[in-house]
């Protein structure tokens, strides 16, 4: 690679004119290459998926060729993206965070209450986003200030918030029959032209999070401080403010989460969330975000997630006993990961 | 030389009984390359760290264009256009270049979103600048891709952003290959002829003395040479140098060259 580049060390030492302004082009100006080069995971992610949709079609053509079960993966995807996509920026950052299902059921706990008490759908969403808020906030506090792995530390909250919830509902779901009429329910969780409204405020949700990962100096020093703390704690960042942002951010998504899967549904359990640990951490590598940090994809992990969740669908409808989904969900996130770990190189 | 961008006068720094620096006089005018070199221990880097403003001395004066300057920081050596590189370069090697030079300082727009087309006009301005031109590298390629001596001009680049008129160079060509050293030998000649001024620290005697328009030789926290480029004949007199003062009594056999290179 240094041999290609040399500094012109013959040229004098008066400032470099028109001829150097003209030397900072790209190896090729092929514009497809440069956007190949530049999201190789994520593209790497959408072949891994294309090829699997494309195995599941031969096998049952004509259950793959049926609205019901794009409706069905499209009415879930939803909540399983509000958590993706915070989480690559956690993974980015260096960090990890296993809590989110807890602040899921949390969450949407806070919001079940609000609505049950009689108030209008949007200030239980409202509420729910406070607690969401406050739970990362207590969360990424725990680990950044309080110097504790997130692994841990997380793992720990998780159990925690979870054996609150429990303690004080002792096992007793919420149901929320009065959520169907409000306007709430039509805006974030009704039907247009049959396909499941979750999804647009999903991909809404999913472009602006790329926007502030690529084009926002809130992604621009998420990613500095998950490539090199040091770094950017001499140029003048707030590391441990950054890192815990990241954990805000999660428990926002978690929030927004945890309040879709209740209006799917019309009941809050106690257990709501907790299905979704494996599979979101799952969807966040296969997405292509490495495990070291300082680089990630957020519309890979969409992709991922996007991947993950048509494993379980797919595998039954494709003719195969319910036994085989954990094997296929194991054998694509291996697929995914040895693909990744061939396409991108790490810097050091 | 023009004007005296910092000068330092008699500047002591004790660590409780420990004497790290006993009266040091440096100082550095516009335009000019200083090499300071010393031995490890001499205090070249209590030196530097003084300078921008990490460690305050115990007793001396700072003299900031002539005038002297109370309650030095590392905010008031910015403020004074002092910009350090230190040893280990503190790049993040997964981005691309441009993330790099505004690290920290990105430049934005409405409620913090990236000028990313400013700055990439704004880094390849600054590369320019430097001399780092290339056929292969963008503004937006990644750090990890470059070489030992291109990242350090990836560094310098960094430093140069805001106006700044003295780049404080830690050992910059320490672990470089030959050809990387002249690559940063390149940006740092580009530097001094954009009228910055540049104090090169290095404990290789021949990297510092292709270089550097004046010496300084540190040793056990005193100036023991100041010495312009004019006045030292070749890189052995100021080894032979070095050696008289690191052993007055005189060792047998020191003096020869191929030994005291190895040394260096």
């Amino acid at each position: 690679m240094s041999k290609a580049m040399e500094p012109d060390l013959q040229s004098p030492l008066g400032r470099a004119g028109g001829k150097a302004a003209k030397e900072w082009s790209h190896p090729s100006d092929n514009w497809l290459r440069g956007f190949v080069l530049d999201n190789r995971a994520s593209l790497g992610t959408l072949a891994v998926f294309i090829v699997m949709m494309a195995v599941f079609m031969l096998a049952n053509p004509t259950v793959f060729t049926t609205w019901y079960l794009y409706s069905s993966v499209l009415t879930t995807l939803p909540v399983a993206l509000f958590v993706v996509v915070p989480l690559v920026f956690v993974v980015t950052c260096g960090e990890i965070d296993l809590s989110f299902p807890a602040t899921m059921g949390f969450a949407s706990w806070v919001f079940a209450l609000v609505v049950q008490a009689g108030y209008d759908p949007f200030l239980g969403i409202a509420a729910a986003l406070v607690t969401g808020t406050l739970l990362g906030f207590l969360v990424g506090s725990l680990v950044v200030y309080g110097g504790l792995s997130s692994l841990i530390a997380t793992l720990g909250m998780n159990f925690l918030l979870r054996g609150l919830i429990q303690i004080i509902n002792e096992g007793k779901s919420t149901a929320l029959t009065n959520l169907a009429d409000s306007a709430a329910y039509k805006i974030f969780s009704s039907q247009v032209w049959g396909i499941p409204v979750q999804i647009f405020w999903a991909i809404a949700f999913v472009v602006f999070s790329a926007l502030l990962f690529n084009r926002h100096r809130f992604g621009a020093q998420v990613k500095v401080v998950g490539d090199n703390p040091d770094s950017a704690k001499q140029m003048g960042i707030d590391v441990k403010l950054v890192r815990v942002k990241v954990f805000v951010f999660t428990g926002i998504g978690a929030a927004i989460a945890g309040t879709f899967s209740v209006m799917i549904n019309f009941t809050w359990w106690p257990t709501a969330g907790d299905g979704y640990l494996l599979p979101v951490l799952a969807s966040v590598f296969v997405g292509g975000t490495p495990t070291w940090g300082g680089i990630g994809t957020v519309v890979g992990g969409a992709i991922g997630a996007v991947t993950v969740s048509f494993i379980q669908t797919g595998v039954v409808a494709a003719g195969l006993s319910g036994f085989y989904v954990q094997f296929f969900n194991g054998l694509i996130i291996i697929l995914s990961l040895l693909g990744h770990k061939w396409n991108q190189a790490r810097y050091r | 030389m023009g004007e005296r961008i910092i000068e330092l006068r008699d500047i002591k720094k004790s660590y409780g009984q420990v004497y790290a620096l006993g009266g040091v006089n440096l100082s550095v005018d516009r335009g000019e390359v200083v090499g300071l070199i010393g031995d490890n221990g001499a205090g070249k880097s209590t030196l530097i760290k003084i300078l921008s403003g990490v460690v305050k001395p115990t007793s001396g004066e700072i003299l900031v264009r002539g005038k002297p300057v109370s309650g030095w920081s590392a905010a008031r050596s910015r403020d004074a256009g002092i910009e350090t590189v230190f040893q280990d370069r503190a790049l993040a090697v997964q981005q691309t270049i441009v993330r790099n030079i505004f690290m920290g300082r990105e430049l934005t727009g409405f409620m913090g979103w990236l000028k990313v087309n400013k700055e990439v006009a704004e880094a390849s301005r600054l590369m320019r600048e430097i001399g780092f031109t290339s056929k292969v590298f963008t503004p937006q390629s990644i750090v990890g891709q470059l070489s030992g001596g291109e990242r350090q001009g990836v560094a310098i680049a960094r430093a140069i952003y805001k106006q700044a008129e003295l780049i404080i160079l830690d050992e910059p060509t320490t672990a470089l290959s030959l050809t990387e050293t002249a690559k940063v030998f390149h940006f740092v000649r580009q530097v001094r002829a954009s009228g910055r001024s540049i104090l090169f620290i290095g404990h290789n005697i021949h990297h510092v003395f292709d270089i550097a328009d004046r010496f300084v030789v540190l040793d056990r926290g005193k100036v023991a040479l100041t010495a312009d480029r004019t006045e030292v004949k070749s890189a052995e007199d100021l080894i032979n140098f070095m050696e008289d003062v690191a052993h007055p009594d005189g060792l047998p056999g020191l003096h020869e060259a191929g030994e005291a290179e190895q040394r260096a």
